[in-house]
This record gives structure tokens, sequence and C-alpha cells, in this order.
């Protein structure tokens, strides 16, 4: 890689008057040529199963056939994979209940319902933890390790640990009859195992948020908060004043992830109810029909992806998670930002 | 303080020595109100991981004692992890889940170093379009992977038997746009003077990167890569399609953990098999507490 590099680079050399831009001259050409291992490893893992996906979607699984009764070896479906879960047609009536084709919209349903409830709790509460963590005290190293714990434990291990505090016998029933509760069926009612698999989310990624915030936080001068004292501000005022803004591309930024995150839920349900109690997320619901037939669970797949591409598209669109311009500019933006400000302001008197 | 109280538009008159009195005692309320947080921060963190520690040594008799000290301690669940009576390879998936995570953390660091370098120091065509790429690869629902690629790989006979590949090879897709993430926000940070002087003294934009620029960035290098092994380590979904007896890994061999008698969930085992699998990352955590925030954040930040 370095041999490539070193060759295209050799014009350069002889004029260092003009510093990095000198010196970085045939980056283009050096940069792509960096790049291209891993465009060609994402096109491979990435892009060629997604694209194979859409293919397979647009495909019959094979299976009995219900008109003639024999077997058949698919073909082109049209867009049948689409409207089986999109308009719930299993061939030509509607899905019977209990059949996995039914499920889409309770899927939908639940994984929508994680997802606000979650990611709203968590914003909340990571807020909170990274005002806490964002003041001076000694043994910032030691609790920033602690919150950092569930963080590091596997989903899996989380999901079998909620497994056994919300256990009929376990710890949790214990505790909130403590509080005169009686004790819940957290991992099979309705209610409950939904509210389990929230628990256990929120427990698992508030650290993550709050880390995400705290460094946020961070970037704020201290003196505007000095300022904002003499003048007087309240304590709320403050915060939704000078902190929220201030810290709004990070924390965007950081519900962005989450909300992709759990829009894909999948070991934690998996694991911790197994889908008992209508918690069956749509992810969930693809490795279920992968298992009846390929093609029907590409079509979900899909249906997924697109789900998770378009809520992506509306938070970066709208929602300020500026992730794509912000990250690694370095100096190569500050050459051609003042030549921006010099037209602007070129242009805006006459205009 | 003064001019505090001076510049402040609110009561005058007496205002002075009430606002610091207000202040005094806001500041010591506000102390208290920090530490409480600071024991429901830790609380939270360390408490349910507490529980599985607690419970991996008692006695399998005594597994809903709900004591909060760990009565009746005993080593048998550490025992009954590892054996192999109930068909059950916790040790064996141990050593899978190593060999994948090393593996993905090498291919997705050798990779991923090149691009982050020119992402993060380099102009190119379409470098914007590259960014959008692997940020939308970050993002992307593993489960879209599983049906084509279970396809292929049992195509290919990989479905079957020791082949670790099946597992690697998926489990890049989503090491690799997180090390290009977090890499490129540690190498936009370095002091690119260094390597330009050592350009002006005659080294190769080659040379330069690796006599002056690696031992640099070796830090952001070495926090990147833990990351990259431990959401390896952690994977679920891709190992649990993907692997065979041969190769399952220990998050899948956790989930699918039997008991003496089918339906039984042997909970002091599972405790016992998760603190094996989570202690190393809780030392790891503990020990690089720093680098690791560090990396999250830049990573999720400015990525």
């Amino acid at each position: 890689m370095s041999a490539v590099a070193d060759r295209t680079s050799q014009p350069v050399e002889n004029k260092p008057a003009k510093k990095s831009k000198g010196l970085n001259a045939g980056q283009g050409r050096r940069g792509l040529l960096l790049v291209t291992p891993t465009i060609i490893f994402l096109a491979v893992i990435i892009i060629y199963p997604l694209l194979k996906a859409i293919q397979l979607s647009f495909q019959k699984d094979a299976g009995l056939d219900p008109a003639t009764g024999l077997f058949v070896e698919g073909g082109s479906a049209g867009v049948s994979n689409y409207t089986h879960w999109l308009l719930q047609r299993c061939g030509n009536v509607s899905c019977p209940p209990g059949t996995i084709g039914a499920q889409f919209y309770d899927a939908l349903r639940v994984t929508l319902f994680f997802t606000v409830v979650s990611v709203v709790i968590e914003v909340l509460l990571g807020i909170w933890f990274a005002m806490i963590m964002n003041r001076d005290f000694k043994g910032r190293g030691l609790v920033r390790a602690a919150i950092l714990v569930p963080w590091a434990i596997p989903t899996a291990v989380t999901a079998k640990l909620f497994y056994f505090m919300f256990a009929y016998d376990g710890i949790i029933n214990h505790l909130i009859g403590i509080f005169g509760i009686s004790p819940q069926l957290w991992t099979s009612d309705p209610w409950a195992a939904k509210f389990a698999i929230i628990i256990a989310d929120v427990w698992k990624t508030t650290p993550f948020m709050a880390l995400l915030i705290l460094a946020g936080l961070q970037l704020i001068p201290g003196d505007v908060y000095e300022a904002a004292q003499i003048d007087g501000a309240s304590k709320w005022q403050t915060f939704t004043k000078i902190t929220l803004p201030l810290v709004k591309t990070p924390l965007m930024v950081a519900v962005l992830f989450r909300t992709l995150d759990v829009l894909r839920i999948y070991d934690l349900p998996a694991i911790l109810t197994g889908g008992a109690g209508g918690t069956t997320s749509l992810s969930m619901l693809v490795i279920k029909q992968k298992n009846e037939g390929f093609h029907g669970a590409s079509a979900l797949s899909t249906i997924v992806f697109l789900l998770i591409a378009f809520a992506a598209f509306l938070f970066i669109q709208f929602g300020g998670a500026d992730v794509i311009k912000r990250p690694p500019k370095s100096e190569k933006a500050a050459p051609t930002a003042p030549v921006n400000p010099v037209a602007a302001n070129a242009t805006t008197p006459g205009a | 303080m003064t001019t505090t109280t001076t510049t402040t538009t609110a009561p005058p008159a007496s205002g002075r020595t009430e606002a610091q009195e207000i202040h005094f005692k806001s500041n010591r309320n506000a102390k208290i109100r920090m530490y409480i947080g600071l024991a429901v921060l830790v609380i939270w963190g360390l408490s349910p991981f507490y529980w599985m520690v607690v419970t991996a040594f008692r006695d399998v008799g005594y597994t809903f004692d709900n004591s909060a000290w760990p009565t009746h301690v005993t080593l048998d669940n550490f025992r009954t992890a590892f054996s192999t009576d109930r068909g059950n390879h916790f040790g064996a998936a141990l050593v899978h889940s190593l060999i994948i995570g090393i593996a993905v953390t090498v291919v997705a660091m050798l990779v991923g170093v090149f691009a982050s370098y020119a992402l993060a120091r380099l102009d190119f065509p379409a470098k914007y379009a590259v960014l959008g790429v692997i940020l939308g690869a970050s993002m992307f629902p593993g489960v879209a992977l599983v049906s084509p690629l279970f396809q292929m790989f049992t195509d290919f006979g990989w479905m079957s038997g020791a082949n670790y590949q099946a597992l690697i090879i998926p489990d890049i897709s989503f090491a690799l746009p997180l090390t290009i993430y977090t890499l490129t926000a540690f190498l936009a940070e370095m002091p690119w003077e260094l390597e330009e002087s050592a350009r002006i003294d005659g080294c190769t934009p080659g040379q330069a990167f690796r006599k002056i620029m690696l031992p640099l960035a070796a830090p952001g290098l070495f926090t990147t890569a833990i990351l990259a092994f431990i959401a390896s380590w952690n994977e679920y979904l891709l190992a649990q399609q993907f692997s065979t007896p041969q190769t399952q890994t220990v998050t899948v061999a956790i989930a699918q953990f039997t008991g003496a008698q089918p339906h039984q969930e042997p909970y002091t085992a599972v405790m016992a098999a998760g603190t094996i699998v989570t202690v190393p990352l809780i030392i790891m955590v503990l020990v690089f507490q720093r680098a690791i925030v560090s990396g999250l954040t830049a990573g999720g930040v400015k990525g």
C-alpha cells in the first residue's frame, strides 16, 4: 500500500513552499487508493448481499402449490412477497391469524413502541447522567468505569441476566414486593414483557447515551454559564436556553444511533422473552420467516432496511443529526471555508 | 461575587446578602444532589452485574435466595458451565469467540487504517460519498444480510464444519465502519505538522506515516482495536445464524445453555458462564476507561 502511495506523490517533493497544500498534492489519487479496499469490502459484505436480498425478494419460495398440490421450485413472484407482508395477503386470502405472515403489523407496532419508549427514557436519563458526570468530583474515572459496565456486557448475557432477575421468584419481584406490588410474569405477560425488554435495554444503553451527551457538554465553554449566571438566568433557563441548544448536535447523533439500534433490536427480545407476550420484533420475525422461506424473509428484511434508512434520512434531514458533514474534515475544510464567507459577503450586500 | 450582585437585575437594596445566602444554600444542596446522583449512577451500572457474580457463586439449591450477600458459596457453577455432559460446549465457544474476535479486529484494522488516514487527512473526490457509504453501513440492519449470506454460504459449503470465515466475514460488516469512524476521529486530531516536517526532511508519504505518525497514533489504534474486539465478542444475531457446532461463539452458547432436565433453566451455571464472559471485558473497561470513553465519543459525536 505504501509503495503505491510513494509513487503517486513523487512530483510533489520540490515545492514545499505552500506547506500542507504542496505536500499533499496528488492526494486525490492517494485518497481514492486508500479507501478502495474498504469500499471493496463493504461492497462484497453489505451492498452485494443487500442487492441479492432485493433480487431474492421478488422470487417465490419453493413449496407446495396450494392450487395443484404439487411441489414447485419457485420462479418469479412479482411483488407478492411484499403484498404478503404489507397487505397481509397469503395467496389469495388474507393471512390466517397465528401464522408468521399475520404478525407483521404486530411486530412493527411493538418495534416502534420499543423504539419510542426506550429512546425517550434514554434521552432523559442520559441527559441527567451526563450533567451529573459533567461536574467536578473526585473519582470521576471510577464512576465512568462503573457506568461503562452495562455497555461492556454482551447483550446475550444481559438478556440472560435479566431473564434470571425477572424470574417469578427473582430479585425484581422480590424488590417490588417490598413496595406491596404483586409479582409480575415479566417474561410472558403482554405488558410486563414489553417493559422487561425496555428496562433491560435502557439499563444497558443509557450509559452510552450519557457518554455521548457528556462529550457534547464538555465542548461548551464555562464562561457561557458564567455570563448566564451574571444575567440572572434561572437553572431551568440556563438548561433550556444554553445547554440544550449547544448540545443539540451530539444529542441528535446519539438519538439517531440509538433509534436505529432499537429498530433492528434482536438479541434482547429473542433471549429474554423469545417473543412471548407479543414481543416479537421485526428482526425476530425475519429470522422466524427465514426458516420457512428465504424469499419471504428477503422481502421482510428489505422492508426493515427501508424503514431504517427512512428513519435515518428523517433524522439527518430534519432532526439536526449532522453526521456526514461534521466528521473528519481536519484542515481541508479550512482553506475552502474562508472562500465561502468572502463570496457570501460579496453577494449579500448586492442582493 | 461583587460583580455578580451589582450586575444582577434581580431585587435591589437588601438583595446582596440574601443572594449570597441563596447562592451558598443552593451550592450545598447542589453538592448533596450531585452525590446522590453519583450514587444512583454507580448503583445503576454495577447492581445487575453484582447480582450476576453473586449468583454465580451460589449453590444451585439457593438460586432464589435473594439475599444481598452470597450464602452457601460454591464453585460448582463454574464447573457446570465448563462441563460438556449436557451438550454444552462453553469452553470451546470461548476459544471460537477469541479466534473470531481477533481475526475480525485484525482485518478491520488493516483495512480501516488506510481508509481512516485518507478520510482524516486527504482531500479526494467523492470523499463525502465514501463517508456516507460507511455511515450507512454502520446503521445497516444485520438482519438484512442473513438470508442472502446464508444462501451464499450454503452454496460455498461453509455452513458445516469449522468454517470461521462464515462468522468473520459478516462480522466485519459492522466492525469495519466502527473502526473507520473511531480511527478517523482519532487521526483527525493528530498534530500533522510532524508529518509535514518529516516530508520536508525527505521522507516519502509512506515513510512519514510509518515512522512518525503510526507511533503517535498507537493509542488511538489500540483503543479502536479494543472497541472492534468487544463489538465482535458481543455479537449475537450473525453468530447465531452462521455458526456451526464447531464455531459456536460464547454469546450463542450462553443463550442456548441447557439444564439437567429439559425446560429447567440452569440459572446459576448461566450466571457463572456470563461472569466468565464478562469479567475480562470489565477489567479492560476499568484499565482503559479513559481511552474507551474517548474512543466511543470520538466515533459517536464526531462520526
